[in-house]
């Protein structure tokens, strides 16, 4: 009985009576889930365009913030490192796109999967090999990020809001609103949508492949830019983040390989259930569920809707 | 010249059906294995046989568990490390438990708790496909890392954390535990990979081989000839983590000594799926050239500097390694996506036809 009491009231009891502390650990849910959001939202991005399942995004979204910090600390002024910094991640795309989509055009997606691991491999040696293997933190107050915090009174306790999570989430905003603004009114964005359609039709009306694929990957380095330098400010920049960067993965099965509103949801989805279930039912189990949680939550959803909740369904012929 | 098989006749279905129809490849494989059994154990040093041979094989045996997944089921799991870990502490479990047993056995035996486990985790694949199986698998490695950590009972208590490796004796050898010899290792080792070879090889050149193929290819089709997913999906789960239990119970008794669970994480995953790809998908002969390849290739790197006279920082060459393990993947999956497996045939076709291009 105490078990089950600990399972199914107990968390509730805590909930209501301790709404500000139930508020600050909805927020914490809020902003992971934000930043989940975006990862995935590179994933999407280049799916959408290629196929291809991009493994190397999240490395890129460290490879993106290390470039950032290690140009810095090698003297660029911080603004500059940034506009640098994009450059990179124009230069990597374009060179993906060139030494490693083009040869692979037609092979089927699995070997495109691999060679994503094997880019994601490679951009860790060389991110590591250029600016050094040690953590580094992120020049959040250089780029003019706020650092502070603001504490809120709430339901007799306080709530504290980090003004760098506000930024994170409003920035997280405005990317996926240009985002979407671009896909669905630019020239670009049309064509990028014929060819997430259909590739050889593109091909056929005048639209180059290479280009919209250039154009992707870059869009998706600017997002794991973004995603590098909000992630980076919570914690500190190290390939470590790889495993946080893995957990867009439940997010996308969540959403849906396809959908940009999907990703989004799926992230929200999965910050909130995540940080809940550790706060509240984590102790029973010993603490540290939130390495897995997202993934079982991602599985059981699958097996009800296998094309994730936004996902075109897929049909299968012979 | 040598590799053809001109004059050499088929009188019966079974020479037909043999898995080396040519004279010259049934004299190589004798020839490997005298040179692993006999030569490596007479003249291999301490370092060669610890550090080169009882990894790779027991790599390449965990190859071949993923590469059933993998490459002849055409399920892609991320969970291969996991599994590892489950064989490897189920086996320490096992050994605390019946000490007086023999340690090769439950070796063995801890292959089927690894099977029970990835059946479970495997059932999602009944409606899952591609790179949603993936996360699923991922669900399962990071699931089972935390219950390696959490769950204390799995490694007795200790405060480390750590399974430690006792020492144990079969036939008054010892075989486990810090005063084991290399060499005992080694040929427990290879003993038990080549015969699991030769059981996955006979496993897929039979009917069940064929079914996961066929499920691999196209599983509806599969579906409406009579191939039921269910069992062949799931058989094709728990041979491949048997394959990877054994591996990692090995993995810690063999080689290790003790493990933690790092010895289990993702990356360990990724190791063994860059082996599968690398070598071949759907080749066995792919998993052991995988395997050797991805292996050996960081160690001949990390000699290459010293070997030069160069005085590189171990870091450095670290972070060089993975660039030049990163290049190659796509370098050999742009040049021959089948793998070292398909190179090696092609090979062979040359050869046999040499000296005409034809």
């Amino acid at each position: 009985m105490d078990l089950l009491y600990d399972i199914f009231a107990d968390p509730f009891v805590q909930m209501a009576g301790m709404p500000d502390f139930f508020v600050q650990v909805l927020w914490e849910g809020f902003v992971t889930g934000t930043l989940y959001a975006l990862i995935a939202l590179g994933f999407v991005l280049i799916f959408k365009a290629s196929g291809v399942f991009n493994f190397a995004q999240g490395i890129m979204v460290v490879f993106a913030a290390l470039t950032l910090v290690g140009l810095y600390q090698a003297g660029v002024p911080a603004l500059l490192a940034l506009v640098l910094s994009l450059g990179v991640m124009g230069t990597l795309a374009v060179s993906v796109e060139r030494l490693v989509l083009r040869h692979l055009v037609n092979q089927p997606d699995i070997i495109l999967f691999m060679a994503t691991i094997g880019l994601s491999y490679f951009l860790i040696g060389f991110g590591e090999f250029i600016f050094g293997g040690e953590t580094k933190s992120m020049i959040t107050s250089e780029l003019g990020l706020p650092t502070g915090s603001s504490v809120v009174d709430f339901a007799g306790g306080i709530v504290i809001f980090q003004h760098i999570d506000i930024a994170a989430v409003v920035i997280a905003g405005i990317l996926v609103t240009s985002l979407a603004l671009f896909f669905s009114k630019s020239r670009i964005g049309r064509a990028l949508r014929a060819v997430a359609d259909d590739h050889q039709a593109a091909l056929s009306v005048g639209i180059s492949l290479n280009q919209i694929w250039v154009i992707v990957w870059f869009a998706a380095g600017i997002v794991a830019l973004a995603t590098g330098i909000m992630w980076g400010a919570r914690s500190d920049v190290s390939f470590a983040l790889q495993i946080v960067a893995l957990k867009a993965l439940p997010v996308l099965i969540l959403g849906g390989f396809t959908s940009v509103p999907g990703a989004i949801v799926g992230g929200l989805i999965i910050g909130f259930g995540e940080k809940i279930f550790e706060v509240y039912w984590g102790g029973l189990l010993g603490g540290g569920v939130e390495g897995w949680f997202a993934y079982v939550i991602a599985l059981i959803f699958l097996l009800f809707r296998p094309q994730g909740l936004f996902g075109e369904k897929i049909i299968e012929r012979i | 010249m040598i590799y053809r098989e001109t004059g050499q006749f088929k009188t019966n279905y079974k020479a037909d059906n043999s898995i080396f129809p040519i004279l010259q490849d049934r004299i190589a494989i004798i020839f490997y294995l005298f040179v692993a059994f006999i030569v490596i154990p007479a003249f291999g040093s301490d370092f060669f046989i610890n550090s080169m041979m009882i990894p790779f094989l027991i790599f390449a045996l965990a190859a071949i568990g993923l590469n059933i997944l993998t490459g002849f089921t055409g399920q892609i799991s991320l969970g291969t490390g996991a599994f590892m870990g489950v064989g490897a502490y189920s086996c320490y479990k096992l050994v605390t438990i019946f000490p007086d047993t023999n340690v090769i056995f439950l070796i063995v035996i801890s292959g089927f708790f690894s099977a029970a486990i990835g059946m479970v985790f495997g059932l999602p694949s009944l409606r899952i496909k591609g790179f949603y199986l993936v996360v699923t698998t991922l669900a399962a490695q990071f699931f089972l890392e935390w219950c390696f950590i959490r769950i204390e009972w799995l490694y007795n208590y200790n405060t480390s954390g750590a399974i430690e490796v006792p020492r144990r004796e079969v036939f008054n050898v010892i075989v486990t535990g810090p005063e084991a010899a290399a060499v005992t290792q080694y040929l427990v080792v290879l003993s038990i990979v080549v015969a699991m070879t030769w059981i996955a090889s006979n496993l897929i050149h039979g009917r069940i081989g064929r079914s996961w193929m066929m499920i691999r290819d196209m599983d509806i089709a599969a579906e409406l000839m009579g191939v039921r997913p269910l069992y062949a999906k799931l058989s094709a789960f728990a041979v491949s983590s048997f394959y990877a239990g054994v591996a990692g119970a090995m993995m810690v008794f063999m080689w290790l000594g003790a493990a933690e669970v790092e010895s289990f994480d993702v990356n360990h995953s990724f190791l063994i799926l860059f082996m599968v790809i690398i070598g071949g998908l759907g080749s066995i002969k792919g998993s052991f050239l995988g395997a050797a390849f991805i292996w050996m290739l960081p160690v001949v790197l990390r000699a290459f500097p010293k070997a030069l006279g160069l005085d590189v920082p171990v870091a450095t060459v670290e972070h060089v390694n993975f660039m030049i393990i990163g290049g190659l993947i796509i370098f050999f999956l742009i040049i021959e996506p089948n793998g070292l497996a398909r190179i090696w045939a092609l090979l062979k076709q040359k050869l046999r036809v040499w000296p005409f291009p034809y």
